[in-house]
């Protein structure tokens, strides 16, 4: 589905990214981790075409997607959420989710201002996708609300439904799990496996072992911008080379 | 969807009623600039209120407006209506010519470039002297006709100029309300995540910034048929910085607070003429009361007030309104 071939990245003298490359398999769930400032965010910015890599490739389904800016490659179906939650925050929730719709609509200038037929039907449309992909997340109630004023749980929630609008086939999570309390983490990961069931590749960054333990197929640690290994959560668990990584030697 | 309707309709019927007790008047006169004024500061909040961009150059594309149409009209006896429009299609055309390289800038960098283009329009207006008349003005500038009717008196220029501004109000609220509405609003909170989203930002500024300029080229063409003499004067960065104020006071991102601002600040230079020549310190110093007390402009703060100073059940009958 997504692969990465050799990426590097380096801001003036700094190596953040070094020889980076790994498959992720369509239809997985895919974990990344890797201990504080292992470069797993600067490898989604570059993945999703916030920054451009300095050396290697991005491929999405066999095709070259490196030189295309965000917005290109939201429209091939990578889509990403952020660690910060970037939502809309002037704008209500059910807004947030018609924005995700952009992508799967197309009047313009002219069609919207003259009201033209299509594009009222078309407006009607997006709303009801929208208010399903709210039930998808279940904040249906929350619809009319302000974004800005959600507290950070549902921002994450409201953040999942904006990206699933776009109708992705890869989703890219940036430590979905930061800042939730347990029983929004549990939720969290039946929603995750609840978005994977819809045939969508999902690949995460995130520190909460037990959630990625739980609910990846696969695993890539990074470590001061290199690849330290890949595998299974079990072998990934058992491997000496990430233990001492994050715990340090004996 | 339906409440946005009826009170569009009745914000038309009575900009259509209101001349009525005037019989053509003074404040006739005074309203008609008012529409004029409500246009240029809707189109400046579009791209301000609603997308996120500042222009501080807004007078260069209603001056170009006028100008055009003044000189096709006097000099080269164009029909007037051909040359609005052809006027300005030109002045979007440069709009979306310049808009490009502008609009990448942000912040402070906009806003010099935006300044910078009013500034150039503003001299060319006035050192082009064999086409423009430059700093002593154009004159002799036909009134507009549609048949045998002639808009020639304050009360059909009142009608002529509103007609015009409420087709524009209603293309503008059905443009905020819509796919594209929601994309400028998206840019303005969070361009990344717009971009990530798949909102083509780059292209969609520009088409705001394109359609503001549409919008004051049209004004800037009726404003030069009415008064029939224009000079450079009016276009300059001062009323620049006006409709900018317009829109602060009114409210940013809101299509009526657009014609609030231009309603108050229309008509309190008339009121207060004794300020004329210090005008631009009033200007100055709302700008600044108003963003730091009441960022949301009258539109939010009004309703605000009027729920502190009104008992509680009062307003919840009138919070609709």
């Amino acid at each position: 589905m997504l692969s990465l071939n050799g990426i590097g990245k380096r801001f003036g003298g700094l190596t953040a990214l070094e020889g980076i490359s790994f498959n992720v398999g369509k239809g997985s769930i895919t974990g990344i981790i890797g201990p504080n400032g292992a470069g797993k965010t600067t490898l989604f910015n570059v993945a999703t075409g916030i920054y451009p890599p300095s050396s290697g490739a991005v491929l999405l389904e066999g095709k070259d997607i490196s030189k295309l800016p965000p917005e290109g490659r939201a429209r091939l179906g990578l889509v990403r959420t952020f660690q910060n939650i970037e939502l809309f925050g002037k704008m209500t929730v059910l807004e947030n989710v018609m924005v995700g719709l952009h992508t799967q609509s197309r009047s313009g200038l002219f069609a919207c201002s003259f009201r033209m037929p299509w594009q009222m039907s078309e407006e009607r449309r997006i709303r009801e996708r929208a208010m399903e992909l709210l039930d998808f997340v279940c904040i249906p109630d929350l619809a009319g609300v302000q974004a800005g004023t959600l507290s950070f749980g549902k921002g994450r929630l409201l953040e999942i439904a904006r990206a699933m609008a776009l109708e992705p086939k890869i989703l890219l999570m940036d430590e979905p799990a930061a800042g939730l309390n347990s029983s929004e983490t549990a939720e969290l990961a039946e929603l995750i496996k609840r978005i994977r069931d819809l045939g969508v590749t999902v690949a995460l960054v995130e520190h909460d072992m037990d959630l990625v333990m739980d609910i990846c197929d696969q695993l890539v640690v990074l470590n001061l911008g290199t690849m330290l290994a890949e595998g299974t959560p079990r072998q990934i668990q058992d491997n000496p080379a990430v233990i001492t990584a994050y715990l340090g030697e004996e | 969807m339906k409440s946005d309707r009826i009170k569009f309709l009745v914000f038309a019927l009575v900009v259509l009623l209101v001349p009525l007790p005037l019989s053509g008047g003074y404040l006739t006169n005074v309203l008609i600039f008012v529409g004029i004024n409500s246009v240029l500061a809707l189109g400046l909040n579009l791209l301000l209120g609603y997308a996120g961009q500042i222009s501080l150059g807004q007078a260069a594309f209603f001056g170009l407006g006028a100008y055009g149409s003044g000189v096709l009209t006097t000099a080269y006896g164009v029909n007037p209506w051909l040359a609005m429009v052809a006027v300005a299609l030109c002045v979007a055309l440069f709009a979306f010519a310049i808009g490009f390289p502008v609009l990448r800038l942000k912040g402070h960098y906009l806003a010099m470039a935006t300044l910078g283009v009013g500034v150039i329009v503003n001299i060319a207006l006035n050192e082009t002297v064999e086409l423009t008349g430059g700093p002593s003005g154009l004159s002799g500038i036909p009134n507009l006709t549609i048949g045998s009717l002639t808009f020639d008196s304050d009360l059909k220029n009142y009608y002529l100029v509103w007609v015009f501004a409420l087709g524009m109000i209603l293309l503008s609220l059905n443009l905020v309300n819509s796919r594209f509405g929601r994309g400028l609003r998206a840019i303005h909170d969070s361009e990344v995540a717009a971009r990530v989203m798949g909102v083509n930002a780059r292209l969609m500024k520009v088409q705001v910034f394109t359609l503001s300029a549409f919008m004051s080229a049209i004004m800037g063409s009726l404003y030069c048929h009415v008064m029939t003499f224009i000079s450079p004067n009016s276009f300059g960065f001062h009323f620049s910085v006006e409709l900018l104020t317009m829109i602060v006071i009114g409210g940013l991102g809101s299509v009526y607070g657009s014609i609030l601002g231009a309603l108050l600040l229309t008509l309190l230079p008339e009121m207060l003429r004794t300020f004329q020549d210090y005008d631009i310190i009033v200007y100055g110093l709302l700008l600044i009361t108003m963003t730091i007390y009441l960022p949301g402009g009258l539109v939010e703060g009004i309703p605000a007030l009027l729920r502190r100073l009104v008992p509680a059940r009062k307003v919840t009958e009138g919070s609709d309104a």
